[in-house]
């Protein structure tokens, strides 16, 4: 079926918690970033999303998902 | 009665006590060291010898009620970099020195009698100095007991160990926090300055201070306010950092390709999340200890942390994320108490960390260990380094001399200080503060990761070469001006992204003093500070073919981007133009 892509989640600090760290998924093309995180809860997180990487490249929630691509979801960190 | 300046002279061990110039009045912590160095350091000076001094300065608003005041100053000739070399820490000395009134405490000479090592104590009026030859081949630890039993478990302490006597050029001034462990001055090879003229421990009575006094208490206070919530409801210095320290960069860091591998190989470490903050926390939850830990008095943020072993027991604390990539990512040990317990030790020896790690991880290129070996790389710390045997000397000098010696190319350094945990090639805006900031290769004076990945203070892609100079710029100016008022530089997180943040800070120094600064005061403080570092540098002998990465980094791709370092010579030097 070319209908559904394979995506793989990955989610970090506050947003692990009753989630999970890393999963493959799929999901219908044209599905983006957003839908994800409206999905898991993420959206209506109290730390809102800090940084959104697909394949370790920063992107909107807008992005277009496309087979196989990695989405990192970080709440807003820091360190230094 | 108005602070003072304390000079001790080494050379006939006295000390005096002086009138601020005119010019340092309204100068404290980078903004004071930096000054007096430059004013009265021979920049030719050899580093080790008679001629350097080594000056501390607590912060504009240190010893305030102000939260995150409590950074202290240390400037000197660097013997690592040649150049000049500021280092701020937490620790409770810089509290106690501003409420006792010392500006600044400047130390010059070098003894005539160079067979023991000397204790300064200070107190309102006084420096005590006294010859501790108990103390000679001890580590901090021990001295901060000894401290402790002396004085009292308030008492301020500035310490150097074994390594620091030997003049090694990774050795550090460490300092004791709050709750008796260790923080430190840790670049540059400041614990070879304290150890050259022969101070083994400085102690500051925390007894016989007042208050600091406010120029406008009540403006103070409603300052003081806003500013603490700022740090608070910051997503990064309210939540983050209290939760996973600041440890929580290395799967951030990992994700955008950035974390150096394998002595700079990769972007990407395997080793990842065995190292990184989310499993350190879980770990703290359920082995006991805590999460939170403030180095100093009055922090807010406490990004430090109590970390313990299985079985309960305390391993370290200040587990920071530069030390766990260095050990972990770049040097490649997967099991993360094997690296608590290395901390340990290095804070007992008082080593820098990013110096060390990166010369474990080059020293793999040279054979002397393997990647992911822990216990060699502990031995080699416990029982070479700390006992100065020619192996321990070697590693001792830091990444770039142990390049030299093995012959190695792939030598990570600026200015002959070790590279810290953010990839240049991958990470442009950090890799332009390491070239161009006078301290060579240093992560704190202008991070450009907060921007290039970390989305604070907006957003320049980390990958292209736009804006990335302009970035390091502001950033180094900014960081140049908040090393000035003694906070720390996790206030840039919410000094970036809310609008309410930095104007409180600089209400906070008005109400202090009495005076009328500015937005753009501020501005040019920072910017005036780079120059005078810069002009030191420039009459030490450095030039602009200083401020350049290490060539490997020009034609070697680094995965998973593949990228270079591909910045022009022209291109760097635009730096300096302002």
């Amino acid at each position: 079926m070319n209908d559904n892509i394979n995506i793989t989640v990955k989610l970090f600090a506050q947003y692990r918690e009753n989630r999970f760290k890393v999963e493959q998924r799929i999901y219908p093309c044209g599905t983006t970033p957003k839908n994800i995180m409206d999905e898991l809860g993420i959206s209506e997180h109290k730390l809102p999303l800090g940084v959104l990487m697909i394949n370790s490249k920063h992107q909107k929630e807008e992005y277009i998902l496309k087979e196989g691509d990695i989405l990192a979801l970080f709440p807003k960190v820091g360190g230094g | 009665m108005a602070d003072k300046i304390y000079r001790v002279n080494m050379s006939n061990l006295s000390f005096k006590i002086e009138d601020v110039p005119a010019d340092w009045m309204g100068l404290g912590g980078r903004g004071l060291t930096s000054t007096i160095v430059s004013a009265e350091i021979d920049p030719e000076c050899h580093a080790l010898g008679p001629n350097n001094k080594i000056v501390f300065a607590p912060g504009l608003l240190s010893g305030t009620s102000a939260a995150n005041s409590g950074r202290n100053s240390c400037g000197a000739k660097s013997p690592l970099t040649g150049g000049i070399k500021e280092s701020n820490v937490g620790g409770t000395v810089a509290g106690v020195m501003a409420k006792l009134g010392v500006k600044a405490l400047i130390i010059e000479g070098i003894p005539e009698d160079d067979s023991t090592f000397y204790h300064l104590h200070v107190s309102k009026n006084s420096v005590e100095i006294t010859a501790v030859p108990e103390l000679i081949g001890k580590d901090n630890y021990f001295v901060l007991d000894t401290m402790e039993e002396k004085y009292n478990k308030k008492v301020a302490v500035m310490t150097i160990g074994r390594p620091g006597e030997m003049k090694m050029l990774v050795s550090n001034i460490s300092v004791r926090d709050p709750k008796g462990k260790l923080r430190s001055h840790g670049r540059g090879g400041l614990g070879a300055v304290m150890g050259s003229k022969k101070i083994k421990c400085i102690t500051v009575d925390a007894q016989s201070y007042k208050e600091v006094s406010y120029a406008d208490s009540d403006k103070f206070k409603a300052a003081s306010k806003v500013f603490t919530k700022a740090l608070q409801e910051n997503p990064i210095s309210g939540e983050g950092l209290p939760a996973f320290g600041t440890n929580v960069l290395v799967n951030i860091i990992n994700e955008a390709g950035g974390l150096p591998t394998q002595n700079f190989r990769s972007g990407n470490s395997a080793n990842a999340e065995a190292i990184c903050g989310e499993t350190m926390a879980e770990n703290i939850q359920q082995r006991g200890g805590s999460t939170t830990h403030g180095c100093h008095a009055g922090c807010v943020i406490q990004c430090s942390q109590t970390y313990n072993d299985k079985d309960g027991n305390y391993l370290t604390s200040g587990f920071e994320y530069e030390m766990i990539w260095a050990f972990g990512a770049n040097l490649g040990i997967s099991d993360l108490d094997q690296i608590a317990k290395i901390d340990a030790l290095m804070d007992d020896l008082g080593l820098d960390a990013i110096e060390m790690g990166v010369c474990l991880g080059l020293a793999v290129d040279a054979g002397i260990l393997k990647y992911g070996d822990g216990e060699e790389a502990y031995r080699l710390i416990k029982e070479e380094i700390a006992n100065g045997t020619p192996i321990g000397r070697i590693l001792g000098s830091g990444t770039g001399n142990l390049g030299k010696i093995y012959g190695l190319v792939r030598v990570p350094v600026v200015k002959n200080q070790a590279i810290p945990a953010y990839e240049p090639r991958a990470i442009k805006g950090q890799g332009i503060t390491y070239v161009t900031t006078p301290m060579g290769a240093d992560h704190t004076a202008g991070y450009a990761v907060a921007t290039n990945i970390l989305n604070s203070g907006g957003f320049v892609d980390p990958l292209k070469k736009d804006g990335q100079v302009e970035l390091a710029r502001n950033l180094q100016i900014a960081s140049a001006a908040v090393d000035s008022t003694g906070m720390c530089i996790f206030v840039a997180f919410p000094a970036l992204d809310d609008p309410a943040c930095l104007p409180a800070l600089i209400d906070m120094l008005n109400a202090r003093f009495g005076i009328s600064l500015t937005g753009d005061d501020v501005v040019n403080l920072g910017s005036n500070i780079l120059k005078i570092e810069r002009a030191f540098n420039i009459k030490a002998g450095l030039t602009s073919a200083d401020d350049r990465i290490p060539e490997f980094m020009k034609y070697e791709t680094l995965p998973p981007h593949n990228v270079t370092w591909d910045f022009t010579n022209e291109e760097i030097d635009e730096f300096w133009n302002f």
